[in-house]
């Protein structure tokens, strides 16, 4: 029910958007986020972008899970 | 696609699963998962089975599907049935859900006019449609999906489109964890946090857990890494003896959250005492809509009251699957006459339910 699907932003006007879903364009609503732009990464759920995926922080999280169990 | 892959990637699975093994567990350590995709993800992609001996992963009251009373349920599929001319709209998994009486599925082969939609959107744009009809949207779901209803029902206003209202059965994560704590049923030594209803209420929201009952905490994403990753988080915690809130989601999950969507609940809905399955009635933890939207209100529109429930189910023993008190094996129903195809309770209705999960994936 809670789930979250990572999309690309291809277009945002107002609160309406057209995300990216693995190659589906899909028209989703931007109404319970700010500042989201055209080429961010989002998580949308039922209809809309609930929130902005921090690229910085992803990149963090996965060079946790590369460096887990090498260091002493 | 981006953000999906990275975080599927298989061979850094055994290094990960070397460095819980390495953290040298020895007791038995209870973990609760709140969230109907994390269930999923761990049963699919076989995570309970790789855990070292004593690891034991439970399921919570993670499905918004599951944790809806018979009483809800019956209530709709009454109304449904007495008011051919209303369309009911809902989410997929709420359709097959038996109640007492019949499910929303059934009512609508009587000739009940229910619609499955994708978002409370879809919704409101039948009604615009059919402006002869009353639509109401029968809203479940947790703090993610609330925030999105509460977004439709302004744009509603804003429209003014008057033919449509919600039936609000929406409930907060937060106090189940906190009954669950209050409960002497289970020991619980950390929870995995469900990441999207944490975007929305950021981590703050568990500060009580781990401040009041030293309780672990980590809020993990969804794909198998970040299961893993919030898992090795959550036991290097318990060894350690501390108790933080700790986030592994931290791409999409801060501190405090969506505010924008945050501001949307707070301007419609207020927070009431609410019955969830297998634990009776758990204060503050649902959300109705404030008097000033009753129009949209679809309680109130069309005085939709609670009913007692007829002999549903009795051996379904659901309720202790949403609490972690028995793993659906342990229920004399599960894959005997109970199963997807001929579901006795939620928890076997719903993809997100612990009994659909083991079903699918961890069938013995």
């Amino acid at each position: 029910m809670c789930l979250g699907i990572p999309a690309l932003v291809v277009t945002i006007k107002d609160d309406e958007a057209v995300v990216d879903v693995a190659g589906a364009r899909r028209r989703v609503s931007a109404a319970l986020t700010e500042g989201v732009k055209e080429g961010d990464y989002v998580i949308i759920h039922a209809g809309f972008i609930i929130q902005k995926i921090d690229t910085e922080r992803a990149e963090e999280t996965l060079k946790m899970l590369r460096t887990i169990g090498t260091g002493p | 696609m981006r953000y999906i892959e990275e975080f599927r990637d298989s061979s850094q699975v055994r290094r990960i699963l070397d460095a819980i093994e390495a953290l040298g567990f020895t007791e038995d350590v209870n973990l609760m998962e709140i969230c109907g995709t994390h269930t999923h993800s761990i049963s699919k992609y076989g995570i309970r089975g790789v855990m070292p001996s004593g690891v034991r992963l439970l399921s919570g009251p993670g499905c918004p599907v599951c944790v809806t009373t018979e009483e809800e349920i019956d209530a709709i599929v009454k109304f449904a049935r007495e008011n051919r001319d209303v369309v009911i709209a809902t989410f997929g998994d709420m359709i097959k859900v038996p109640g007492s009486v019949g499910s929303l599925e059934g009512v609508r082969a009587e000739g009940a006019d229910v619609r499955v939609v994708y978002s409370p959107l879809d919704a409101l744009k039948i009604a615009m449609k059919e402006r002869e009809k009353e639509v109401v949207f029968c809203a479940v779901g947790f703090e993610t999906t609330a925030p999105a209803v509460g977004a439709t029902v302004l744009k509603a206003i804003e429209l003014g489109v008057d033919n449509f209202s919600i039936l609000s059965l929406h409930r907060l994560t937060p106090p189940a964890m906190r009954a669950l704590m209050e409960s002497s049923d289970v020991r619980i030594d950390g929870f995995i946090c469900p990441g999207h209803v944490t975007t929305i209420t950021g981590s703050v929201a568990y500060r009580f857990l781990a401040e009041q009952y030293r309780t672990p905490c980590v809020v993990a994403g969804f794909e198998p890494l970040d299961a893993l990753l919030g898992i090795y988080m959550l036991l290097k915690q318990i060894k350690e003896g501390r108790a933080d809130i700790e986030v592994e989601y931290s791409r999409v999950v801060t501190a405090d959250g969506n505010p924008k969507a945050k501001r949307i609940l707070e301007r419609l809905f207020k927070v009431v005492d609410a019955g969830w399955r297998g634990f009776g009635l758990v204060p503050m933890s649902g959300l109705k809509l404030k008097e000033e939207f009753y129009l949209y209100d679809a309680e109130k529109r069309f005085y939709i009251r609670r009913v007692e429930p007829e002999d549903g189910s009795p051996e379904c023993r659901c309720g202790d699957v949403l609490r972690g008190l028995i793993t659906p094996e342990e229920c004399t129903l599960f894959n005997t006459i109970c199963t997807p195809e001929s579901p006795r309770g939620p928890c076997m209705v719903s993809t997100e339910g612990t009994c659909a999960a083991y079903y699918r994936y961890e069938r013995r």
